[in-house]
């Protein structure tokens, strides 16, 4: 069990015992059989028996959040890092709404988590009852499945499933709504936990559909401008060893998505950095050039093919990935690999190691000096830091570097939407899977703070950071109470440019400069002054000469919540950029540098 | 062309909801929709038609396998396969167009209105309809497809 004492929290902690149990007993304690230590969560009517069910118990600690988006993305933040499913606690009518953002943020990235929301009591459903909504209504597209518990005896065997639903194949959200009768205290009913849990309707793809494999190693054999392109399914799958043997095997360049990075460390002279709307230009050159691509736990949204019509037409494809329905989904599978991202790589590795490989190696290091080529020509400037201060500001890039550097790169970096969100993904070089944590698929400003708590909860020693923007870290600033009364240390780094920046840059790139809202007209909050008024450490840096000294400071404070406020360059932009609407390889620069005529 | 697709999902509520749903959340055109229990009353089975293409079908029959709630999913129109619908007509009884139906077709009458009921394959239906024209029913009811394959291939479980 965690360690919350470490945080000055203690629980009342009353032993279950062995005796019949109430829908609400049943219900936590068969969290605890999952292997559930904490929960977040946010009281009310529809949950009350449920709270009380807690309070009695010592197994499970449950997590007071401010609101139940914060809720939701905690358990998700807990999830992403560790692997384990995260858990949220919501009472019915607005409780259930509150929670929507979080189950949808979760269902884009697919994470696991199981969310249970109070629902009115079953003799009121469909009578527009107080603080009745129907949960299993709105949450249905985008949750991966839900239930409606229709009798307390159902409870245990509903949870297995959620749990078993929730972490297997492309893992996903998890609703159970539960009428407030069902929870009743005074009917109480024989608890037993399935062992297993059997599924007719439910089989994920476990083993890799290996009768392709060998198609792939052929095609692999031939190719000479090959690219690894990984996404977020290597880090759910846990198959970032796999990933680097296989790259590390066949020499070929690595690009990870935003939501893979970290799969394939960093700093390794293979890895391209990321690719896609601000990827590197070498990755994007790279995939737009290639012969053959290998995608692995990766979907080639949007963000990556731009339009994919004319993505990368030069290139077979090979794609592995556990849902049969992303594959061809959009980019057409030249070989289709259907199975977890991990066992379809031991596969792969098994079937390379056996033969006697011949691959072409004088175009392969060709091609890598290519690479190194467009690196060198456009790639990121990672000494930022060495430049000073730029027209006497401080650059947002440059922040994130001195905060890789205060924390050796090991910190775990949340984050919320917007330029600062792409400048952490391009300047902090993750090295390892799980340190990396953010809102790729549907954007959620206001991920990053909540998600962070998850985090520090699960990883009370590590440093963990939220780089974030003065928009984003106002739509949930309310959880730093709950960082204060469970003591998180959490860093949040915050990249002040007075405007919702990544807005604005579409609207100079786009819509000639007239920034529509984008600004708050002198509206912000003294941020110190905000963070001291919840109990925590706030500094404050405007100038360059100041940034290292306080960002020392702000990771050295082990203890304490510090709120580092920056005040960074209000107009600098992303680039790379790809160009709407076109190939991978048409991309902003800079403000006026472009690589197309 | 037109695509039957047939499923086997479970016989529980919020099940149905949850296969229409995705039709509209992922913006699928569905040109008919039946569905009923099956002689094993823990199963609907649900027949849809479609007019999207060989990749849209593909897609809407993985999307649909993914729903937790779906046993089952098979393309019919990927191989030989049976496709009927039954068509109610009601006409004014001076209106009848007797010629068109024979006696069995009769399905109720009386001084003012005669119903008839059809079976075939949509487009004999649609056919139907537009010969009847002239004798203005005054109403029509479809009842959607619903298919089986031809050969020894049956949707189950048990296989
Ligand atoms: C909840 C939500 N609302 C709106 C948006 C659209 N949006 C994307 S980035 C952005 C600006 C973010 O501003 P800030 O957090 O200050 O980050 P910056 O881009 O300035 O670094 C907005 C409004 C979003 N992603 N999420
Ligand atoms: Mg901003």
């Amino acid at each position: 069990m965690l360690n919350l004492q470490k945080f000055g929290v203690t629980f009342k902690r009353n032993l279950m015992d062995k005796s019949n149990k109430s829908g609400a007993e049943a219900l936590i304690h068969s969290l605890h059989l999952e292997g559930v230590e904490f929960m977040f969560g946010y009281p009310g009517g529809a949950a009350l028996h449920i709270y009380d069910a807690i309070f009695n118990q010592n197994y499970v600690d449950h997590i007071l959040v401010r609101h139940e988006q914060g809720a939701v993305h905690a358990a998700d933040g807990y999830a992403r890092a560790t692997g384990k499913p995260g858990v949220a606690l919501v009472t019915s009518g607005p409780g259930a709404t509150n929670a929507i953002t979080g189950l949808a943020t979760a269902y884009m990235d697919s994470t696991p988590i199981v969310v249970i929301s109070g629902q009115v009591k079953s003799n009121l459903i469909g009578t527009d009852s107080f603080q009745e909504t129907d949960m299993i209504g709105i949450s249905r597209p985008i949750v991966k499945h839900s239930f409606l518990v229709q009798r307390a005896e159902d409870i245990p065997e509903i949870v297995k499933k959620a749990f078993h639903i929730a972490t297997t194949g492309r893992p996903g959200p998890v609703v159970i709504d539960v009428p407030k009768d069902l929870t009743d205290p005074e009917y109480k009913f024989e608890f037993h936990y399935p062992k297993e849990i059997n599924m007719r309707s439910y089989n994920p793809p476990t083993e890799g559909d290996t009768s392709r494999i060998k198609e792939a190693v052929d095609l692999i054999e031939t190719a000479k401008r090959p690219v690894i392109y990984s996404g977020g399914g290597v880090i759910q799958n846990d198959a970032s060893d796999e990933l680097i043997e296989l790259a590390k095997l066949l020499n070929f360049p690595v690009t990870n998505t935003l939501m893979g990075l970290g799969a394939f460390p960093g700093s390794d002279p293979q890895f391209m950095g990321m690719l896609g709307m601000h990827g590197t230009y070498q990755a994007n050159m790279a995939m737009h050039n290639a012969d053959l691509i290998i995608a692995i736990g990766a979907r080639f949204d949007d963000r990556i093919t731009n339009d994919p019509k004319q993505f990368s037409l030069g290139a077979k494809k090979i794609h592995i990935d556990v849902d049969p329905a992303s594959v061809s989904k959009i980019i057409h599978a030249d070989i289709p690999i259907v199975g977890s991202a991990k066992e379809c790589l031991s596969a792969l590795l098994l079937e390379l190691n056996s033969r006697n490989l011949k691959l072409n190696e004088s175009d392969i290091s060709e091609w890598n000096k290519q690479i190194s080529t467009w690196r060198d020509a456009h790639g990121l400037n990672h000494s930022l830091l060495e430049l000073g201060p730029q027209n006497g500001k401080i650059l947002p890039q440059q922040v994130v570097q001195s905060l890789y550097k205060e924390t050796n790169g090991e910190a775990f970096i949340t984050s919320d939407v917007g330029q600062h969100q792409m400048f952490a993904a391009q300047y902090y070089h993750f090295d390892k899977p799980r340190q990396w944590i953010n809102s790729g698929g549907l954007g959620t400003m206001g991920f990053g703070l909540p998600s962070a708590m998850g985090v520090q909860l699960a990883f009370p020693e590590s440093t963990v950071a939220c780089v974030t923007g003065e928009g984003s870290i106002q739509m949930c600033i309310q959880e730093l109470s709950t960082c204060l009364q469970y003591g998180l240390p959490i860093k949040i780094i915050n990249l002040n440019n007075a405007a919702l920046g990544m807005v604005r840059q579409w609207q100079d790139m786009q819509y000639g400069g007239r920034h529509s809202s984008s600004t708050y007209e002198n509206s912000l909050p003294d941020f110190i002054a905000l963070a001291e008024s919840y109990g925590h450490v706030g500094i404050k840096v405007t100038k360059f000469e100041d940034l290292e000294a306080a960002m020392k400071e702000c990771v050295s404070l082990k203890d304490r919540l510090v709120f580092l406020d920056v005040d960074v360059d209000p107009n600098e932009h992303v680039y790379p950029m790809l160009e709407a609407g076109n190939a991978m390889d048409h991309m902003w620069l800079g403000k006026e540098e472009k690589t197309w005529k | 062309m037109k695509r039957v697709i047939a499923l086997l999902m479970e016989n529980q509520p919020g099940a149905l909801s949850r296969v229409v749903g995705l039709f509209s959340q992922r913006g699928y055109n569905i040109e008919t929709l039946v569905v009923a229990p099956t002689t094993d009353p823990t199963l609907s089975r649900l027949t849809m038609s479609t007019e999207g293409d060989e990749k849209v079908v593909e897609q809407i029959t993985k999307q649909l396998d993914k729903l937790i709630d779906v046993v089952l999913v098979t393309n019919l129109s990927e191989s030989e396969f049976v496709e009927r619908e039954l068509m109610l007509i009601k006409f004014r009884k001076d209106s009848f167009p007797e010629n068109a139906f024979q006696d069995s077709n009769v399905v109720s009458k009386n001084d003012e209105v005669i119903n008839v009921q059809v079976v075939g394959t949509s487009s004999e239906l649609d056919a139907l309809i537009t010969e009847i024209k002239g004798s203005n029913p005054i109403e029509v009811v479809r009842s959607g497809s619903l298919g089986i394959s031809s050969d020894k291939n049956t949707l189950s479980i048990e296989n």
